[in-house]
């Protein structure tokens, strides 16, 4: 069961939204709607027909009017899963964003072969995503503010996190550290990649040092859960920001549904573990509708004072060469 | 007592062997069982002599297997009822031990143990997982699996400890942090988390042993030692074998491969550089020789005590972030990040 009840009841957030403000933000959007650099995943699973049948209120939805909205269903508000390129692009400020690491890619330490060998699995979430790992981290503004940005892609390998993308978001820590720009990961991931044994287990103890620096040097980090976030992701860097965002109707939690039905032999209610349960049980901030994501943080840079960028062309001008220790290049 | 020469050590390195060493103390077991059977039937029947030599092999097969386990065995050495607990660690390496309770917000989790002690006349904590010795103790203690509270009570305890300026010793042995349906209402990920980054930074010496079975989240999260030791027969793994089994295979009867592909042993976990030193176990089983595996323990703890308190809190801090910060194996293919202005890089 996904069903949300009514939109508008998502917490603070809603509340905070003037409607000019999410006007503007639709409209921008629209704007800046372009070919990605990454093929999206989940447009790749959807049937070859123009129209994208949604599986909450069943309705036949036109597949560009549902990607002009945001992946969300016009009709019900369901939010189909939005790819990382997607979800960078939706947010932050158009042509700013300049990706770091992206020449980070996995190993196969533990020589790991189950039905398949583990190296097959990373080539072919590689070939289907077009990403080299389950993360794109890197820099951009919202709203002119800068932040260092990471979104997980949940078509990789469920978003799994194994050396890599631990590895990068304790980079993406660090550079938010050494920039006093605050940090902004969206999470959407099962967990742990079990193909990397206990060196994806301690990813969750990698990200926690970095997180925790950067903590101390008092730089801010908001983490935006999406579907799904859970196992070692959730009881690491997922559930470490200084405020914490999801997205309506998304998945959160440490074990899986089945694992606590079969350890606690009975049935889990309706709505267990979803965005509206995490946020009634006080474990996050607030649930944010998607089109409101973009103004929703630009407010909470504003809050935390990060520092305004250059106009995007000259950003676009300077890097990378000279983007200041910039060492990535534009989307 | 002799080893049987066709169990004497290097003849059976791979596992294969091990497996049958196994099928064997089965078969062994069974036929023991069997002629006890008999004898109670048959008044007047003697078989003792004939028990006594398959005991006898049972007991060699059993320390053959325990001398070179294969992972699965290892497994369960590491999970076996009798190997030592947190009550008989702490007896042996503190005087004056205090056990605090509570995480001051919702209840006490009898699943972990922390509290205050003194050794070599230095106060340290000690926090732990507490699993029982039968089933009635186990009950109560939930298996030695945590909920939210539990992690809660660690950080209350590790953030006094820093205050005291006490160095931090945390025995790990649990399943992994329990999937419950209260527990995920109260946070589970969250605690976790919060577990994980507050003794990442905590300002004193930390010490992580993993003593029995290190599963998951919910053992690392009072894993982030400045040093951390894992005992021979010892397991530490990102999920059970048997969950593995039943995620990857779809079928939870594959454990034994599964143990054998998640490399959850102690050489395997000091080859990819996370735990620091292991703890030999006499004869491969703490179960069968607990004061001597709790001494070994408890003299190791003391060495790394001595040690880490002689270091200035940055220092620890610094080596400490380095020591997780480096834990991992990929490759860059690099144009960009090798211009990178930053420090830190996980080997390649």
């Amino acid at each position: 069961m996904d069903c949300l009840p009514h939109v508008d009841a998502y917490g603070i957030i809603c509340a905070i939204e003037s409607p000019r403000q999410r006007e503007w933000s639709v409209r921008s959007v629209l704007n800046w709607i372009r070919r990605p650099k990454y093929a999206s995943v989940e447009r790749r699973d959807v049937p070859a027909g123009l129209w994208t049948k949604c599986p909450r209120c069943a309705a036949l939805v036109y597949r560009k009017e549902l990607e002009r909205n945001l992946r969300v269903c016009p009709r019900c508000n369901y939010h189909h899963r939005l790819s990382a390129a997607d979800r960078l692009t939706a947010v932050l400020d158009e042509g700013t964003f300049v990706e770091h690491d992206e020449g980070l890619v996995p190993e196969d330490p533990l020589e790991f072969v189950d039905e398949r060998p583990y190296p097959a699995r990373i080539d072919d979430a590689q070939r289907r995503t077009g990403l080299p790992e389950a993360v794109i981290t890197g820099t951009g503004t919202i709203e002119g503010r800068r932040a260092v940005v990471g979104a997980m892609e949940f078509g990789f390998l469920g978003g799994s996190m194994g050396t890599v993308v631990g590895e990068k978001v304790a980079r993406s820590a660090e550079l938010a550290g050494s920039l006093s720009s605050p940090l902004i990961v969206f999470s959407a991931s099962g967990g742990a990649r079990m193909q990397e044994g206990p060196l994806s287990l301690l990813q969750m103890a990698k990200t926690s040092v970095a997180l925790g620096r950067l903590s101390d040097a008092g730089v801010p980090f908001i983490s935006v859960l999406c579907d799904p976030t859970t196992g070692g992701v959730a009881a690491s860097f997922a559930f470490q920001g200084d405020v914490i965002l999801a997205e309506p109707g998304a998945l959160i939690g440490f074990a899986g549904r089945r694992v606590i039905e079969q350890t606690i032999k009975q049935k889990l209610p309706e709505g267990f573990q979803t965005a509206e349960f995490l946020l009634e049980h006080g474990l996050i901030d607030a649930i944010v509708l998607r089109g409101d994501l973009r103004p929703t943080l630009a407010r909470f840079l504003r809050l935390f004072g990060a520092p305004e960028a250059p106009e995007p062309e000259t950003v676009l001008a300077q890097s990378p060469s000279a983007g200041g220790g910039d060492n990535g290049r534009p989307l | 007592m002799a080893v049987p020469s066709d169990l004497a050590g290097a003849a059976f390195r791979d596992e294969a062997a091990g497996e049958r060493l196994e099928r064997e103390l089965e078969t062994v077991e069974r036929e023991i069982a069997e002629l006890k059977r008999i004898t109670q039937s048959n008044q007047g029947l003697d078989l003792t002599r004939q028990i006594g030599v398959l005991e006898q092999r049972a007991e060699a097969l059993q320390n053959a297997i325990a001398r070179n386990p294969t992972p699965w065995q290892t497994v369960q050495i590491a999970r076996h009822a009798e190997r030592p607990k947190i009550g008989e660690y702490v007896a042996a390496l503190t005087t004056d031990f205090v056990e605090l309770h509570g995480d001051r917000a919702f209840r006490d989790d009898p699943a972990i143990v922390a509290g205050l002690g003194v050794v070599d006349g230095r106060t340290i904590a000690v926090i732990g997982h507490a699993k029982g010795r039968d089933t009635r103790e186990n009950i109560a203690r939930n298996f030695g699996m945590p909920n939210p509270e539990g992690y809660r009570k660690a950080v209350r305890i590790m953030h006094l400890a820093a205050k005291l300026r006490a160095p931090v010793v945390t025995l790990i042995d649990t399943p992994g942090a329990f999937p419950g349906k209260e527990a995920e209402e109260r946070g589970q990920s969250e605690a976790i988390a919060k577990a994980l980054i507050e003794m990442a930074r905590l300002r004193t010496p930390t010490i992580a042993v993993i003593t029995g079975e290190g599963g998951s989240g919910g053992a690392l999260a009072i894993g982030v030692g400045d040093v951390v030791l894992m005992l021979e027969r010892a397991v530490y793994s990102v999920i059970s074998p048997e969950g593995c089994a039943a995620i990857l295979w779809r079928d939870g009867s594959r454990s034994r491969q599964a143990a054998r592909a998640l490399r959850l042993t102690a050489p395997d976990l000091v080859g990819f550089g996370i735990v620091d030193e292991i703890v030999p176990e006499p004869q491969g089983s703490a179960h069968r020789h607990p004061d001597q595996a709790v001494a070994a323990v408890a003299s190791a703890i003391r060495r790394h005590l001595t040690t880490l308190a002689a270091r200035p809190v940055e220092t620890l801090l610094q080596t400490r972030y380095e020591k997780f910060r480096r834990i991992g194996r990929l490759r860059d293919l690099g144009q960009v990040s090798e211009q990178s202005p930053r420090k830190h890089h996980a080997p390649g």
